[in-house]
Order: C-alpha cells, then sequence, then structure tokens
C-alpha cells in the first residue's frame, strides 16, 4: 500500500454574499476530483499553473482547509475523517515547506524560538536543553552554523531562511514533507542548493515528498512521479521520464513546448504549441473535459459534455483525455492554437559564411538534421505530432548555426555526417 | 552606428548624509535596430535599475547617474526633461513585469490606449478610439472594440500585459524595454507573450531591451546577452556563443545550477554556492570571488577588466575564465 | 595548492568582508527602536514628552504659590477683572480670582497627563480585549467563530457611529460632572478604535504564512494567537495609543470645556482652565493661551513620537 493515498479529493471553497447572515451564492471549486498515490521514500511532484488548484490540494492534505469530500489517507488512517485534536497530533507526520521563505517565518521568533515550537507542540524533549541539541543537529543537517539559532530570520539571505523552513519541518521527524514551490521564491543560483538539500534529505533519512511547482524543469528534476493540474483535476500522470519522453495529454504536451530551456540549441529545434486564451474561472468551470475551451485538439462532441476519467494507458501513464490515443496515432486534425517555433526567426549571432562553405555546411546540416529528426522522432513524439499538421509548416533554417546543434543530437546515428558537419562549422569559424 | 549605446553607465542611491550604494558599477552594451538585446542578471545586479534609468523614470532626488547614454545620437542623460518626455512613449517605450500595477485601474483600457494616441500621434476622438482598436487587435486581443470599454481588473493577466504591450507600441517606437515581462505570467501565457514580442521585432524592426533573470527565455529571443553580477557587466556574447561556452565562472555556474527540463533525471545540479549578499566591493577586486570556485588571490587586485579571452565580441570581466570546454565535459562521446 | 596561500585567500576574502555591517541576534523589537533613536521627530517628542512628565511630577512641588489660594484676589477685583500680566511676581499673570497663573499650569500638568494616560489605558484595554477576541474568533474560529466575530464588530460599528462627543456628553450626563467621568468618556470613545485596529492587524497576520506554518506544525490555536499573531499585530496600536494620547487631553480638554469636567475649580486641570478662560477672553486672551499652548506642545510630542514610531516599525522600511 501506498504511503499517502488520495481518493476523490474535493475542495469547494463557498463564495458568500450578505451583511449579517452569509449566503452562499456559489462554489470556487478549487480541487475537484483528485485521487493520486504518493509511494513511501519517493518524490510525486504536482505541476500545474497558477490557479489551477495545488497549492489548495498541499493545504488539504494536512487539512489547512477543509476537504469537501474524498478522503486522504496517509498510513492506513483517513485524515479527512479525523476530529481537530487528533489532526493537531497527527500533523506531527505531515509537514510542509511553504513557498515564500521569510513570509512563513514568524519575524518576531529567533530561530531556536523557531525551531522549538513545533516540538513543544508535540510535547517532544524533555526540556529546552533537549529541544536545542535536537535543533543544532537539524540545523548541522540543513547546511546552518549553530550560532543561528539566536538569530532572526531578516538576518538570512533567501537561501538559508528555505533551509530553516525545511529544518522546522524536520525537526518532527516527519513521515511525508510536502514543498509549496519550495524554489520558485528564490534567486537562480540559490534555487540549485535547495534542490540539491532536498535530495540530500531524502536519500539519508528516506523522506517522502509531496513536490508542488509550477516550474516543469524543477519537478521534472527531483520527482519520480510527476501529476499535472488543469483547473482542479489531475490531467495527466506518469512517471518523471514517461511524461517528459512522451507527454500524452494535449495540455502537459502545451505546457511541456512553453517551457524555455537554457539552450539556443535546443530552443532553435523546439517548436510550441500556442494555447489559445486564459484559464477558465474556476468558480464556473467548463463542462464536459475542463481543457476543452483551450485544447487544440477540441471535437465537437465528446469534448464539451463528458468528462473524461483518469485512465491508465499502461506503464502507469494516466491520462484524462478522451481522444488520447488518436492524437499519439496522429488520426485527429489540430482545431485550433498555433504551432511555432521556439526561436524567432533570422536569430544568428554566427558570422556570416562564404558562398561556397555555405553551401557546403547548409548539405552536412540537412543530413544531420534528419538524423537528428530520427532521434528525437523517438524521444518527442509529441511535437513531431505538431509538426505533421498542415498549418505547422515552419521549417528549421538550415544554417551553419544548427548544423552543430544537430550534429552533437545526432552523434549516434550518422557518424559521417557529423565530420561533415564539424568541418562545415571549422570553415564557418574560420570564416 | 548603434541605436542605442549604453556608455560607462553608474547609478548610485544615497548620499545627502545616507550610506552610498552603487546599484550600477560601470555598465556599457549597444542595442542596434531590430535586435534584441538581454541583460540577465539576479535580484540585485541592477538590471532593472539600468532599465529605469534609460527610461528617465528614476527620481531625482538621491539618485546620481553617471555615464553616457545615446539614444540615436543624443545624450538622453542632458537632455530637457520635455523632450525626454517625448521621446519616452513615442521613440522609446517600456513594458514592465506587474501589468496590474502599470495600469491605471480606476480608468478603461481603450482610454488609456486613447490618451497616448492623443498626446504622442495628435490623433482625436473616432480616429484615436479606430487605432486604439487596432492596437488590442494587432497584440492578439480578442473583441478589441468591446475590450477597450473594459477595466485592467476585468482582463486577465496575460491580457493585461498584451494591453501594456498595445501601448508601448502605440506610437511604433523604436525601441522597446520590456523588463521581466513574462515573469509574473503562467508558462504558457508566457509563451504566448514571448512571441508577440518576436512578431514585433521581426515585423516593425523594433529594438528590444530584455531584462530578465531567465536564462531560457533569452535562449530564445536575444541575438546579443549581457550576463551581469552586483551591477557590472561580467560576460557580454552572441546567444550560441554565450550558451555552448560560458565563459565567466558566475554565468558557467548559473548555467550549471538550473534544472533543464531536457537534461536527463538524476544528473545532480551544480549549484553555486552563497547568497547574492556574499559579495565584495568591485573595487576590491572581482565581486563574485567570494562564491567562486576558481578564486586565486590574483582575483582581489582590483575590478578585473573586460577581456575576450576566447572569441572576439565574447567580453568576459575574470581573471581566471573557464576555458576548458564544458560542454564536451558533460557529455561523453 | 599550499595551505599557505589558502589561508592568506580566506583570509584576504575575510577583510573584505569584514566591511559589511554584521548583526546578530537583533529582534525586530530593537532594530525599531535603533530606527526610533535616530529619528529627529522622536527626539523632539519624545523630549517634549518627557519634560511634560517631569512636570507633573514635580509641577506641585516647586510651584511657587499655592494654585488655589486667592492670593491676589483683591488686587484683581480693584481691576474690575482687568488681567493682570506677566510680572517679576507672578510669571504668567493671575487669574479671574487673583491666582498664579504660573502654578496653576505647573500643578495642572499633572492632572491633564493623569486624564490623558487614564483615557487612553481604558480605550486600550477594553478596546485590546474586545478586538483580541473578536481577531481571534475571525482568524483561526472556522464559521461559528466569523459570526461571532462578525456580531462584534457590528456593535463596535455601533458605537463608531456615534459622534464621539455626543457619546461623551452623554456618559458624562448620566455619571455625573466629574474628572473620573471625562476620563471614560474620553476612554470609551477610544474603544472602538484600537478594537477594529487590533482584530484589522490581527486579520491580516491570521492569513500570513506563518499562522498557516504553524497550523501545519500541530501548533494550538491558543498558542497562535497569543505567540503569533498578536505580538505581530502590536506595532500599529502602539503608535495609535501614542497618538491617541494626545486626542485624549485634547477631548479631555474640550468636555471640561463644555463644562462636564471637574466641578472643583480648585484643581487646576489645563482643560478646565482653559474653560474658565474663555469667559475673559475679550480682556484677558493670555489667561487662555497658557493653558492651550500648554494642551497644544504636549500634544504635539505625542503625535511627533507616534509618527515616528509608525516609520520605526513599519516592515517596509526596515534595513
Amino acid at each position: 500500500m501506498s504511503l499517502l493515498e488520495l481518493d476523490g479529493v474535493k475542495v469547494h471553497f463557498p463564495i458568500k454574499k450578505g451583511v449579517l447572515f452569509d449566503r452562499t451564492v456559489g462554489h470556487v471549486y478549487a480541487v475537484d476530483g483528485i485521487s493520486l498515490k504518493v509511494e513511501a521514500g519517493q518524490t510525486y511532484g504536482l505541476v500545474g499553473e497558477s490557479g489551477c488548484g495545488k497549492t489548495t490540494l498541499g493545504r488539504s492534505v494536512l487539512r489547512l482547509v477543509d476537504i469537501t469530500e474524498g478522503s486522504v489517507v496517509l498510513d492506513g488512517t483517513d485524515l479527512a475523517k479525523l476530529p481537530s485534536e487528533e489532526m493537531r497530533r497527527f500533523r506531527r507526520r505531515l509537514q510542509m515547506v511553504f513557498q515564500d521563505p521569510l513570509g512563513s517565518l514568524n519575524p518576531r521568533q529567533n530561530i531556536e524560538s523557531i525551531l522549538s515550537e513545533g516540538m513543544v507542540a508535540h510535547g517532544i524533549g524533555k526540556d529546552q536543553e533537549e529541544r536545542r541539541e535536537k535543533i543544532k543537529s537539524i540545523l548541522d543537517k540543513v547546511g546552518l552554523p549553530s550560532n543561528a539559532l539566536a538569530r532572526y530570520p531578516h538576518e538570512f539571505s533567501g537561501g538559508q531562511r528555505q533551509r530553516i523552513g525545511i529544518a522546522r519541518a524536520l525537526v518532527l521527524e516527519p513521515d511525508v514533507i510536502i514543498c509549496d514551490e519550495p524554489v520558485s521564491a528564490l534567486d537562480v543560483s540559490v534555487q540549485a542548493q535547495v534542490i540539491n538539500l532536498l535530495e540530500e534529505l531524502q536519500e539519508e533519512l528516506g523522506l517522502t515528498y509531496l513536490v508542488i511547482a509550477h516550474d516543469l524543469a524543477v519537478v521534472r528534476h527531483i520527482s519520480d512521479t510527476i501529476g499535472v493540474m488543469y483547473l482542479g483535476s489531475l490531467v495527466e500522470e506518469a512517471p518523471s521520464d514517461a511524461l517528459y519522453a512522451e507527454p500524452k495529454h494535449p495540455y502537459t504536451k502545451a505546457l511541456m513546448s512553453a517551457v524555455p530551456v537554457p539552450d539556443p540549441e535546443v530552443e532553435d529545434r523546439r517548436e510550441r504549441i500556442l494555447l489559445i486564451g486564459d484559464l477558465p474561472s474556476p468558480a464556473n468551470p467548463p463542462s464536459g473535459c475542463r481543457f476543452h475551451t483551450r485544447c487544440p485538439w477540441a471535437q465537437a462532441e465528446r469534448c464539451g459534455t463528458e468528462r473524461p476519467e483518469l485512465r491508465d494507458v499502461g506503464g502507469g501513464h494516466r491520462v484524462a483525455c478522451h481522444y488520447t490515443e488518436e492524437i499519439a496515432a496522429g488520426t485527429l486534425k489540430r482545431t485550433t492554437g498555433e504551432v511555432v517555433p521556439a526561436t524567432r526567426e533570422g536569430v544568428e549571432d554566427v558570422p556570416p559564411t562564404l558562398p561556397e562553405q555555405a553551401e557546403k555546411a547548409e548539405a552536412a546540416v540537412g543530413k544531420a538534421e534528419q538524423a537528428a529528426k530520427a532521434v528525437r522522432a523517438d524521444e518527442v513524439r509529441a511535437t513531431d505530432e505538431a509538426e505533421k499538421s498542415p498549418d505547422a509548416g515552419t521549417t528549421e533554417k538550415a544554417t551553419a548555426g544548427t548544423a552543430k546543434t544537430d550534429t552533437e543530437k545526432a552523434d549516434h546515428v550518422g557518424k559521417a555526417d557529423v565530420e561533415k558537419a564539424d568541418k562545415a562549422e571549422k570553415a564557418d569559424e574560420a570564416g | 552606428m548603434s541605436l542605442l549605446t549604453v556608455d560607462e553607465l553608474t547609478i548610485t542611491f544615497g548620499g545627502h548624509g545616507r550610506k552610498e550604494s552603487r546599484a550600477v558599477d560601470g555598465v556599457s552594451f549597444e542595442v542596434d535596430q531590430g535586435q534584441v538585446v538581454g541583460l540577465v542578471g539576479e535580484s540585485g545586479c541592477g538590471k532593472s535599475v539600468t532599465s529605469l534609468a534609460l527610461m528617465g523614470l528614476l527620481p531625482h532626488k538621491g539618485v546620481k547617474i553617471g555615464g553616457r547614454a545615446a539614444f540615436d545620437g543624443t545624450d538622453l542623460f542632458t537632455m530637457s526633461p520635455s523632450a525626454r518626455r517625448d521621446l519616452r512613449g513615442s521613440q522609446m517605450a517600456m513594458i514592465f513585469q506587474d501589468p496590474l500595477s502599470s495600469l491605471n485601474p480606476v480608468v478603461p483600457v481603450g482610454v488609456q490606449v486613447t490618451e497616448i494616441l492623443e498626446r504622442h500621434r495628435g490623433m482625436k476622438g473616432e480616429a484615436a478610439r479606430k487605432e486604439a482598436a487596432h492596437l488590442l487587435d494587432r497584440v492578439g486581443i480578442p473583441d478589441p472594440t468591446r475590450r477597450l470599454k473594459e477595466y485592467p481588473h476585468q482582463m486577465s493577466g496575460g491580457m493585461r500585459q498584451r494591453a501594456l504591450i498595445a501601448m508601448a507600441v502605440a506610437c511604433a517606437p523604436s525601441m522597446l524595454i520590456a523588463d521581466e515581462p513574462t515573469t509574473a505570467l503562467d508558462v504558457t501565457i508566457q509563451a504566448q507573450i514571448l512571441e508577440l514580442l518576436k512578431e514585433l521585432v521581426d515585423q516593425e524592426g523594433t529594438a528590444l531591451l530584455m531584462i530578465t533573470h531567465d536564462l531560457g527565455v533569452v535562449a530564445g529571443l536575444c541575438d546579443q546577452v549581457n550576463v551581469l553580477y552586483a551591477g557590472k557587466v561580467v560576460e557580454s556574447a552572441g546567444r550560441r556563443e554565450l550558451f555552448t561556452h560560458p565563459t565567466h565562472p558566475y554565468a558557467h555556474g548559473l548555467l550549471g545550477s538550473i534544472p533543464r527540463l531536457d537534461a536527463p533525471r538524476g544528473e545532480a545540479l551544480k549549484p553555486i554556492r552563497g547568497s547574492i549578499n556574499d559579495r565584495i566591493a568591485w573595487a576590491d577586486g572581482c565581486a563574485f570571488a567570494p562564491r567562486c570556485d576558481r578564486y586565486e588571490l590574483g582575483c582581489l587586485t582590483g575590478t578585473p577588466p573586460l577581456t575576450e579571452p576566447r572569441a572576439t565580441g565574447h567580453q568576459v570581466r575574470c581573471v581566471h575564465p573557464v576555458l576548458d570546454d564544458a560542454k564536451a565535459e558533460e557529455v561523453p562521446a | 595548492m599550499s595551505v599557505a596561500t589558502k589561508t592568506d585567500k580566506i583570509q584576504r576574502l575575510a577583510e573584505l568582508a569584514a566591511v559589511k555591517e554584521t548583526s546578530t541576534g537583533a529582534s525586530l523589537w530593537r532594530e525599531a527602536f535603533r530606527r526610533l533613536k535616530r529619528s529627529k521627530m522622536a527626539v523632539i517628542g519624545a523630549i517634549v514628552i518627557g519634560l511634560f512628565i517631569v512636570l507633573a511630577i514635580v509641577g506641585p512641588y516647586i510651584a511657587p504659590f499655592s494654585p488655589t489660594a486667592q492670593t491676589w484676589r483683591n488686587e484683581v477685583f480693584a481691576n474690575r477683572g482687568e488681567f493682570v500680566g506677566m510680572r517679576s511676581e507672578n510669571w504668567f499673570g493671575l487669574d479671574h480670582l487673583g491666582r498664579d497663573m504660573f502654578s496653576r499650569m505647573l500643578v495642572g500638568a499633572r492632572q491633564t497627563l493623569l486624564v490623558g494616560v487614564v483615557a487612553t489605558m481604558i480605550g486600550l484595554i477594553i478596546g485590546f480585549v474586545i478586538g483580541g477576541l473578536s481577531g481571534a474568533f475571525a482568524t483561526l474560529g472556522g464559521d461559528t467563530g466569523r459570526r461571532i466575530d462578525s456580531v462584534i464588530m457590528r456593535f463596535i460599528d455601533m458605537m463608531l457611529a456615534m459622534p464621539s462627543l455626543l457619546l461623551a456628553v452623554s456618559i458624562a450626563a448620566v455619571m455625573g460632572q466629574s474628572l473620573t467621568t471625562v476620563m471614560i468618556a474620553v476612554g470609551v470613545v477610544q474603544i472602538p478604535v484600537f478594537a477594529r485596529l487590533l482584530r484589522g492587524s490581527m486579520l491580516a497576520q491570521g492569513s500570513a504564512d506563518y499562522v498557516l506554518a504553524a497550523k501545519s506544525l500541530g501548533v494550538r490555536k491558543r498558542r497562535i494567537v497569543l505567540s503569533q499573531i498578536i505580538p505581530n499585530s502590536l506595532s500599529p496600536v502602539i503608535v495609535q495609543a501614542t497618538l491617541s494620547l494626545a486626542t485624549a487631553i485634547i477631548e479631555a480638554a474640550a468636555l471640561s470645556y463644555l463644562g462636564l469636567g471637574n466641578p472643583d475649580p480648585a484643581i487646576p486641570e489645563w482643560g478646565v482652565m482653559l474653560t474658565q478662560a474663555q469667559r475673559f477672553f475679550d480682556n484677558a486672551p493670555m489667561m487662555a493661551v497658557y493653558p492651550a499652548v500648554g494642551i497644544i506642545i504636549t500634544a504635539l510630542g505625542f503625535t511627533l513620537l507616534g509618527e515616528a514610531m509608525r516609520e520605526a516599525l513599519d516592515p517596509k522600511l526596515r534595513g
């Protein structure tokens, strides 16, 4: 059995109006029927854009918001039904790391006081002396000096504050740590420190994480399993590598194609699926498939009327789409949306080549590109799929710059082509 | 000649008895017609302050600006305030990070767009309204005539940013400055906005100064990239050159510390140690030295100069640059 | 690399980094106090208040004459009510009954301060309890809590809706004329101000992430309110209390001026003195000017300090 199991969890916030006596005039369907399992010692990544309900879901696991329906089972105990005092005591086993490292630390408590708060609440440690020893050892684990004890949150840098937040969760020795956007408030150069720390701690202490984030790259980096949320429900769930290799749900495809990669070579070859419009309001979600209003593959029948269930399509890959198979097979035409190359036209910083060299380069590139495409076809069927559709007719420019790109990727496919391209590149650099 | 030439720009806050702090410490770069130039760096590196100084939006009190910035041949910092105002909006326009707070909340979007047309293009009444609708349509806002009557809060974040872009391009400026234009937006909306910016640059030949912390955005959009650290450009190169051969240890480390969507899972990130606060004054040596793995005593003898240790046009401010090809290391044949 | 160069490197870096200010273990309160000390406004305000307090304590002992003895009564009466101005004997002149104004001002300071402090304390304590309860119910009490909070708040709104002077007058009318009445009346008027302020501040803090963090740690609700929410909600209340001292003194003066204050004219109080001076304003304006200026300067002192505290406690200005 899994350590943490969510079954049909719904969190609906009433919208209230009235002066003295509130009247419910509607609901915000923040989380609308989510079932997932988190295995012990593993990381489950929950990804989605703002307003998709991922934060609410994370909080509902800790019962920081009321669960409208469904069950949250941790190690055999249904948290949704626990009386509040028992739930309070149970929180020791479930801890949370927050997004805003400064906002989540009481500015008027020093670090020792912040870290002992939870231990006092759960009666851990005989006296403050014992608690202080424990805190010191945890601070050491998260890479903070023990002289931090008497200091206040505002005296630390962002990364250090997040370490304090992690330490606060760790002192209670929880089974599951819910990390809500653990790095998004941090500077880029510091994010990696915190990500690595989370990974090291997991290895050392056998922790189970539920990581909630909007950044697909971060989630993919640390998660074993990824669930993609859209407007209160899961649209796709798969092992991390499988999801990246072959995103099946149209939303996942669009999301993945929209994430910029810090590498011009990749960006040049990638194509973006541009969604039309914005996220609908969770107070008034579309009927049928929640995504059908923006889906590039939306069909006239079923999509607007019938809500797709999350179904297993093999290999632990679950998708909530009526037409997954058809989209994968390429038999379904895109109806809306736009596919564009990820870089703009003519972006080039390579010095112009002599005509004959350019010709050579182009020839080499052509081959290398084919080879690269072959590789990519295996890896990312999604983008290829998009290319096939008639209006996606932006072919990549065979320029000297891309030659190098493609050669690297095509390495194990065509050595001869690679060599040619290499020569072309050298010629370029000489010219 | 370049459209915008920034030469040794320094911006100092404080004075008048308060402790002075230098936000920008001698930044030089150029932007050509139709070119996209990126200013990349983390919070506190001086990128946003630079953009505000170029637009003339910094307060006069408590700010000292040094160096020169020439736009189309005229010096921005010696210009008269009224000439500056005319230039701003018509020739140079800015797009901000937070579209909600950059729009006036109590005035319909349409009025805000027509105001600009009236002020800078001398259009009136119906003509201005028509042009405004055309502009909204241009930036991909559906049903523009109806949208003109809406207030900013009635629009979504993406729509607001589009409206802001419409206002920025209302007078067909030759230069756009975008300060983290997509940071507040979701990835799928970010993709839409980036696409729109690309289109503007390609079709109108507008020069774009892109200020961002997101190296991914830079990789897809910019021709020339300037990496800032603690108020100085530490590396400047063409986009391809920079991403394939990051040479300053900071740029190199930054690229190594970002989780990439396409990187194989399980590969540990290589973080840069410490935080941005752990820096020393440039006058003492390299500001990055306390966080640098390649730090030597030589790093602390004055400001390291910009050199071109790898290729012409690839400027690096480092005494011990990363010259061994890291890419070759990472991808074993 | 040799060990020597390594230590050299570390040392050199440490030297350069040492320039940066290193502060350890300074709580927000202490930092706010540090900022307060640097503010000119705060220093001037504190000096004025300090002088006022010293005056209130030693005033009766250093007064050259008895404030109640109508020593120069005959002289004043002989002048047919003409005001006797400054003279070497009586620095501030005499009042209409031939009492020494300077002595009356010195002795009156104590009463004035007492009215201000007691009235503000009444408002602060009762308002704090009501606002604190209301805020606690609203932030952590769930649906029932929110309902209780909204009932309390409607009651407070009703109090706020009453014109403050009218409320004070009616309280005075019920309780009769005395200094205590004035203090209670002025204090009661302050109750809704403090209650609303504390509740609002608590609501803002209640949705902060650190409160959520405490909840997720399993900290008990009572402790969350007492150790997390309230300490962070105090700043605006402290500022308001300082500013209220100024208004309380002025309002007490106003009530005394309306004749609701101390009926015993023998005990000098600046507000009462101002009332009495009113009748003689045409030919003896200085009699009104002394207590009025006293009240204004004191109120200004408290206002200056309050404003300076507002700035010092503002988290946005931290640094």
